[in-house]
């Protein structure tokens, strides 16, 4: 059967399924279980409304235990296993990947992802954000600065592949350096500084996300307080940095923690680009190096990487609790 | 509005800072999007930014002894090297401009058009800037007559021919030599060596993988939003912690668990996967929304005896449209776009693989230095979420606004 015919299948039968399991389990707590009529009807009626949200629940919730809770627990039991699950070596994946050369450079990597890539998405968005917010064609610009956001990260290491690629006729940057006099570099092996030149595909990506978001911050601040502020005589840079910035942190945080979350799982760039080499190994993609090689070591980066986002969930959480209340 | 006090120097600071932020993020794309288009030879030798301009190709042709004749004892042969059939074809009008030539591969610029060349083999040769060529020998030419090398502007020229041939795999002549043993447009596309077998694989993943888990979430957000139960405070941050969980954690655990009850790597495995993945997103973002519906309506729905699941589907549903619409294109977005899932839980054959594993496994570690391939694919790979983008965009902004803006 071809995949597409087996796809519409599927549609019908998951999409049926999942309308048909919340219409029948309903019909079937209201009509069979417990009936709203007779006796006990009064009872019943409380009993089938203390049921009936684990009815609606009860798919996500398997859902979300099966493919999201369970690997927590699933990925570090089988991390603390050898390479092909037969013998327990307690931390013995941990400790030799902390030995490995590789590992530590990703590590490292990856905390300069962190610090660079959320604050360059940031500062680009609230720039723009600001730049086009009075701007008769600011919403052309927008629209085109978040174009990226539709690309996908395989798409996009190819533009940038062809923007950094070592022939002066094929790569813009290499052909502006002949133009000046330079020779041209292959920039993805420039020892260093070549992961910088990975996360302004990232930058690229993310910062047209930071701008919308940040932009509709900028509309919702009152504008009397930037009156009043023009009207004591602040210049547009005091307006901005005094005014308005300090009126929208709580969205630049949420901005912030949002990139770095997305930072710390997004391995298709050193994928595509580099595979890694040349210095430029980040942990996702070094735990991809070992993904159906070695178990043990693959699950156990990425429980490195649940651990270093850690901290950001629990900040969710507690920020969530707050919001409820 | 002007702000007071706004001088219109600033203006025009901020006009021109904008315009070149914009340039700069559209450069790289545009760079990928004219590639495409371009004749392969043209752009290995001039950067795509000069694509409207003729490039300077070297074009290989002969004098053929087929046209020899005895002019005053010597034995001439003359004709024009545009109506040569080796270099015909990149000049479709029959004339062209010979920049320079040469009678050795080696050296396929050595003369300027009108100067005289030695052969090697004895005898002279002359091309003009025309095209035209004369050879003269005392001597009847060997073999099938003196190759001629030439350099020539050949005009820019725009082709769908890479599309043609990273749908089907297959570059121009094969494609002529598969029509010609009957092969008809349909069979090469669905041959496994195109991209367009990929294509329709990342539909075959998307589509219900963006349905399903909106239809599961919908449900519990309305659950989270508008029941009274225990537990329910625990649930939504059970929501928003799994919200961020790590991809990676789930790969090994997961297709080992698919692997153990059957599903393997298989379509059905990684639409399981993904309705699993994109649910804690799905759940919080439409909870936050229906939360905000007015509580009036739904309470005298109750009230005139509606039940849960009537107020659910006659109302939360059709009021929770633009939330519904705007997720479910971020959805379609992400499983469009997404590698990771599409490596692990889908077999690595040619014919299942999707647009995204194909590309950056097969054609960037085969064809890595064949930019006609790579941008056209990569093209054909963003095309569809670019439409998506342009069309959708009010929803997008909305969706992602709804997330993060209280």
């Amino acid at each position: 059967m071809s995949p597409l015919l087996q796809g519409l299948m599927t549609i019908l039968i998951g999409v049926g399924g999942c309308v048909g399991y919340f219409y029948a389990s309903n019909l079937i707590l209201d009509k069979v279980i417990f009936p709203a009529s007779g006796p006990k009807a009064g009872r019943n009626i409380n009993r089938a409304n203390a049921i009936r949200p684990w009815l609606f629940l009860l798919p996500a919730v398997l859902a979300l235990g099966l493919y999201l809770v369970y690997p927590v627990i699933g990925s570090f039991y089988r991390s603390l296993f050898n390479r092909d699950g037969t013998e327990f070596i307690w931390f013995g994946n941990y400790i030799t990947m902390f030995g490995d050369a590789e590992f530590r450079t990703s590590l490292v990597n990856n905390f300069l992802w962190v610090l660079v890539v959320p604050a360059a998405a940031t500062f680009f968005g609230l720039l723009i954000a600001q730049l086009t917010d009075r701007l008769s064609w600011g919403n052309i610009a927008k629209s085109l600065i978040f174009m990226p956001m539709a690309i996908s990260f395989v798409g996009a290491s190819l533009i940038w592949r062809m923007v950094y690629a070592n022939n002066p006729d094929i790569g813009v940057i290499n052909a502006l350096r002949v133009f000046f006099g330079a020779d041209p570099v292959d920039l993805l092996q420039v020892a260093f500084w070549n992961n910088f030149f990975l996360m302004v595909i990232l930058i690229w990506i993310q910062t047209g996300f930071a701008m919308v978001i940040l932009s509709a911050a900028l509309r919702g601040i009152p504008e009397e307080t930037v009156e009043a502020a023009i009207i004591d005589g602040a210049n547009p840079f005091q307006i901005f940095f005094k005014i308005k910035v300090p009126q929208i942190m709580g969205t630049i945080v949420v901005v912030w923690t949002t990139i770095t979350i997305l930072v710390l799982k997004v391995f298709d760039i050193v994928y595509t680009m580099t595979l890694g080499n040349f210095g430029t190994q980040i942990l996702p993609s070094y735990m991809m190096s070992y993904m159906f090689r070695d178990d043990g070591r693959a699950t156990a980066v990425a429980f490195v990487i649940m651990i270093i986002v850690l901290p950001v969930m629990v900040w969710n959480i507690i920020q969530a609790r707050k919001e409820m209340r | 509005m002007q702000i007071a006090g706004q001088s219109s120097r600033l203006g025009w600071a901020v006009n021109i800072s904008v315009f070149l932020l914009v340039f700069l993020w559209l450069i790289p794309t545009v760079g990928l999007l004219v590639s495409s288009f371009r004749d392969r030879d043209q752009i290995v030798t001039s950067g795509w930014w000069q694509a409207p301009f003729a490039v300077d190709l070297t074009f290989r042709g002969r004098a053929s002894v087929d046209d020899m004749v005895m002019q005053n004892g010597l034995f001439v042969i003359e004709g024009n090297i545009f109506e040569d059939p080796e270099v015909a074809p990149s000049f479709p009008e029959g004339e062209g401009l010979v920049q320079a030539f040469g009678t050795r591969g080696a050296a396929p610029t050595q003369f300027q058009p009108g100067e005289v060349a030695e052969l090697r083999r004895g005898g002279t040769l002359t091309v003009n800037a025309d095209g035209s060529f004369r050879a003269e020998n005392t001597e009847e030419f060997s073999g099938r007559g003196p190759r001629i090398y030439i350099l020539a502007e050949t005009p820019p020229e725009l082709t769908l021919n890479n599309y043609a041939t990273v749908l089907t795999g297959k570059p121009a002549d094969e494609r002529q030599a598969a029509r010609a043993r009957g092969d008809s447009t349909l069979d090469m596309l669905m041959d496994e060596d195109g991209l367009f077998i990929n294509f329709i694989n990342t539909f075959t993943v998307t589509i219900p993988a963006t349905i399903i888990p909106i239809l599961i979430a919908a449900f519990a957000a309305y659950a989270l939003a508008w029941m009274e139960f225990p537990g329910r405070g625990l649930l939504i941050a059970a929501v928003v912690g799994l919200l961020v969980v790590p991809l990676q954690l789930a790969l090994v655990p997961l297709l080992n668990l698919h692997n153990q009850i059957g599903i393997g790597q298989s379509f059905v495995g990684i639409w399981l996967a993904h309705t699993g993945f994109g649910l804690p997103l799905a759940i919080y973002l439409l909870r936050n929304y229906m939360v905000g519906l007015p509580r009036d309506i739904i309470e005298s729905a109750k009230v005139d005896g509606a039940t849960d699941f009537q107020v659910f589907t006659k109302i939360v549903l059709p009021l929770s449209f633009p939330a519904l619409a705007s997720f479910a294109i971020f959805r379609f977005l992400w499983t469009w776009n997404d590698l990771l899932v599409a490596k692990v839980f889908l077999p690595a054959t040619d014919e299942t693989k999707v647009m995204t594993v194909k590309i950056a496994d097969d054609l960037l570690g085969s064809r890595g230095g064949d930019w006609d391939i790579l941008a056209t694919a990569a093209f054909v790979s963003i095309a569809v979420p670019l439409v998506v983008f342009f069309t959708m965009q009010r929803y997008l902004v909305r969706g992602l606004l709804a997330g993060s803006v209280k």
